[in-house]
């Protein structure tokens, strides 16, 4: 086939057109976090105490955390899913979820007694938190990498990366209604080893599924 | 670009031909480089095209498109050169070399021109490659295409974006092998 030929039955094709990319991400994002929110209503639940903590600022802090990682993520993700796309500031947003929670241990440190803080991150439920959060991050995760194969990051291992961040990050804030910790020094632990299972995941499965 | 995006085949296809003798450029360029056979260059520009087609709904019709064209090139030819089992690098210095050189002598790219390329047609169902073929090589409207096929122009058209998308996958597969 000539090149020139090409050129006419692509021109031919001009009819199709692709879904624009918010509607992707809105879609794609939206029915994998369905899943998830599905799963932990059916399966978890929030804790008894949850409407008590709301006060709490440790407790509301899990959230700001989790919250800033998948914001962030989300808004890298987003920046890399195109060709040639400049994802600078968008990187420098990663860096506020540790920031934030480097911050928090240290006034968790100004407030307690230093013979609880082995306690406080030990915590009563590591093991769960490592296996949920995964598995709650797996659908959105799903569905940002059908959104991201839907556009074209020039390196399908960022993308990537930035998708499990992103999903990690909504993953943990179901999780953190149900999670009994709320120490600052539990989630720099465990929230923290879960997301980067997820993210490595996330960079391993991008090099793989996310070229085009 | 924008008015290719709006619907205008006709520009479309008018943009596409201006931008050929550029990305054969690049392709040129990066085939020599990396010890790619000039002969490849041709097939590497035809699946660059094909991306540039299948992802255009990727480009930001607020950003300049050079950048986003020269992104799509570059991939293509990591591709191209990784299925000759080669490391690659290659330069987005690449892209404003070709950009500011003049046409240069042309007589390999002219020669280039009249190769055939997208051998992997071949491999796509009959139905398919019967549509690419209708309104590519025979050059017909999809109309009229559809009328010498017997089929409906929507199914037309069906077949042909999904011959188009197999092109672009069958590219993919053999870069993985």
């Amino acid at each position: 086939m000539k090149t020139e030929d090409l050129i006419a039955a692509l021109a031919a094709d001009n009819e199709t057109r692709a879904a624009p990319m918010s509607r992707a991400f809105a879609l794609d994002l939206g029915a994998g976090f369905i899943v998830s929110v599905a799963f932990f209503f059916a399966a978890l639940g929030v804790r008894d105490t949850f409407f008590a903590s709301l006060g709490d600022p440790r407790f509301l802090f899990k959230f700001v955390f989790s919250l800033s990682m998948a914001a962030s993520g989300f808004v890298l993700a987003w920046r890399l899913a195109r060709p040639a796309a400049d994802a600078r500031r968008a990187l420098k947003a990663v860096a506020i979820a540790p920031a934030l929670i480097v911050a928090a241990c240290v006034a968790e440190m100004a407030v307690t007694p230093s013979s609880l803080w082995a306690e406080r991150m030990i915590g009563h439920n590591a093991v769960h938190c490592l296996t949920l959060i995964p598995l709650m991050a797996l659908a959105p995760l799903i569905g940002l990498f059908a959104a991201l194969r839907h556009g074209a990051p020039g390196d399908g291992r960022h993308a990537g990366a930035a998708a499990a961040l992103a999903s990690a990050g909504l993953s943990a804030t179901l999780y953190a209604m149900n999670c009994a910790d709320d120490s600052p020094f539990f989630l720099a632990v465990w929230y923290v080893i879960a997301a980067a299972i997820v993210v490595i995941a996330g960079w391993l499965a991008g090099g793989r599924w996310l070229r085009w | 670009m924008r008015a290719a995006l709006a619907g205008d085949a006709v520009a479309y296809k008018r943009l596409l031909t201006a931008l050929t003798p550029f990305l054969r450029r690049v392709c040129l360029k990066a085939c020599a480089r990396n010890g790619i056979a000039t002969g490849e260059a041709e097939d590497a520009l035809q699946e660059t095209l094909l991306a540039v087609h299948l992802k255009r709904h990727t480009w930001d019709a607020s950003q300049p498109l050079t950048p986003w064209l020269a992104a799509i090139a570059r991939n293509k030819m990591i591709d191209a050169a990784r299925r000759r089992g080669r490391r690659v690098e290659i330069d987005i210095a690449d892209f404003e070399n070709v950009l500011a050189a003049p046409g240069g002598d042309g007589a390999a790219e002219r020669e280039l021109e009249r190769q055939d390329a997208l051998r992997l047609l071949d491999q796509l169902s009959p139905k398919q490659r019967e549509a690419i073929e209708a309104v590519s090589i025979r050059g017909e409207s999809l109309r009229e295409a559809a009328q010498t096929l017997g089929v409906s122009e929507g199914a037309l058209r069906v077949s042909v974006h999904r011959g188009l998308k197999s092109l672009a996958d069958l590219y993919r597969k053999a870069t993985e092998r």
